[in-house]
């Protein structure tokens, strides 16, 4: 039995809700996830399918674990996809981001960002032509927008404090 | 044609220099080099942790589907975007349009700028410009606009042609090809409208390395990521 869990992402919203659910795997995350509270990483669109629903090339529902909505990037003036290593500023939360001080760069890239219905999930913020959530947290669900596997020190820490956390 | 060494230990010394991103494009991609390219993805993505985009010979779905297995991030299509341009909105819808890097080769022709493809050999008569922009409506998330013509010669990048691309899309443009001295990467930025600079030569055969090249951008003023 896994002790922990990483929902990695590449690839579209519905596409890839849609071949999760096909894979037979949803029962299986949630009592690992929601009932036994086994600690969870989310990566990228990883973090969106948390969300109740994703807005990318039509409505999709989300396995809404963590509760908000996935919106397109509307940022006046700059480029979409958000490609590239931006600033990211932790909110405090104890937790695998506690560590992070002031802002350090990791590398995001996505065109939709997760709004979240509650700001107190809200663990890091990025800024791309106003804040965007970076990360988000709730009990034993820790997840990012940006990709610690491709962030190299920083990132890596992120991965090992994750492998730490007992939340 | 020079031979830098191998791909895996190029790549390694990248990512200890806290190079931004890693470009592997087989440009003499073939059938027969398919099955080396998947082990060569996957030894560098083993080694490697930053964003990782591989390009060559990319065909299909599939063929996108087996370099993200291998270890890519990113997909760079060039000579199959301009022969079935519908493999870039396929991809996108699939793969999420960040996956989807548009590669561009072009060359001057006469006061023209043309797209080749098969790795700059053949020509396609179709302007720069209506090609990148068909590219962004497709759904590819990046252009990598390479100028077939300074590719390699250290001369700079060709920063018209760079900053009619990038003006004319939304999406972010990376200049390729030509630059010789850390001034042509700034240039490329704040003439050319680039989002991001590809080099090849400029640290394969000087003494400039990827921590020169950040620090000289910062100091000209280019938002570059500091603390690596």
């Amino acid at each position: 039995m896994a002790e922990r869990i990483i929902l990695p992402g590449v690839g579209a919203f519905g596409t890839c809700i849609s071949q999760l659910r096909a894979s037979g795997l949803i029962p299986a995350l949630e009592k690992a996830v929601l009932v036994e509270r086994k600690p969870l990483l989310g990566i990228c669109v990883g973090m969106q399918l948390l969300a109740d629903r994703g807005l990318e090339d039509g409505v999709h529902d989300g396995l809404g674990w963590i509760s908000g909505e996935v919106r397109a990037l509307q940022p006046e003036g700059l480029r979409i996809p958000h490609v590239g290593w931006n600033d990211v500023q932790a909110s405090g939360l104890p937790g695998p981001l506690s560590w992070l001080q002031g802002e350090q760069a990791f590398y995001f890239t996505h065109s939709y960002q997760f709004v979240p219905a509650a700001a107190s999930v809200i663990a890091a913020v990025c800024d791309y032509g106003g804040p965007v959530v970076a990360a988000v947290q709730r009990a034993n669900i820790f997840a990012t927008q940006f990709h610690p596997e491709k962030s190299q020190q920083m990132g890596l820490r992120i991965l090992e404090e994750f492998l730490r956390w007992s939340p | 044609m020079r031979d830098t060494g191998n791909p895996v230990t190029n790549g390694r010394i990248y990512d200890a220099q806290g190079v931004d991103e890693l470009i592997f494009l087989d440009i003499q991609a073939t059938d027969s080099s398919r099955g080396l390219l998947y082990e060569t993805i996957g030894k560098t993505a083993e080694q490697v942790f930053m964003p990782f985009c591989v390009g060559g010979g990319v065909r299909s779905v599939d063929d996108i589907r087996n370099l993200l297995r291998a270890g890519a991030d990113k997909v760079a299509i060039n000579t199959a975007a301009v022969e079935n341009p519908g493999l870039i909105s396929q991809g996108a819808e699939v793969f999420g349009r960040q996956c989807i890097v548009a590669s561009i080769d072009f060359r001057r022709v006469g006061d023209q700028a043309l797209v080749f493809t098969h790795g700059g050999k053949r020509a396609t008569g179709l302007d720069v410009l209506s090609h990148a922009v068909c590219m962004a409506e497709l759904g590819a998330g990046e252009i990598l606009l390479t100028s077939i013509d300074r590719d390699g010669t250290m001369e700079g990048y060709d920063l018209e042609i760079t900053r009619r691309v990038s003006n004319a899309v939304d999406i972010p443009v990376i200049a390729s090809g030509g630059p010789g001295t850390l001034q042509h990467l700034v240039d490329a930025v704040e003439e050319g409208g680039a989002s991001a600079v590809a080099v090849g030569s400029l640290f394969h055969f000087t003494d400039q390395s990827p921590i020169k090249a950040r620090s000289f951008m910062a100091t000209a003023g280019v938002p570059v990521r500091m603390q690596v």
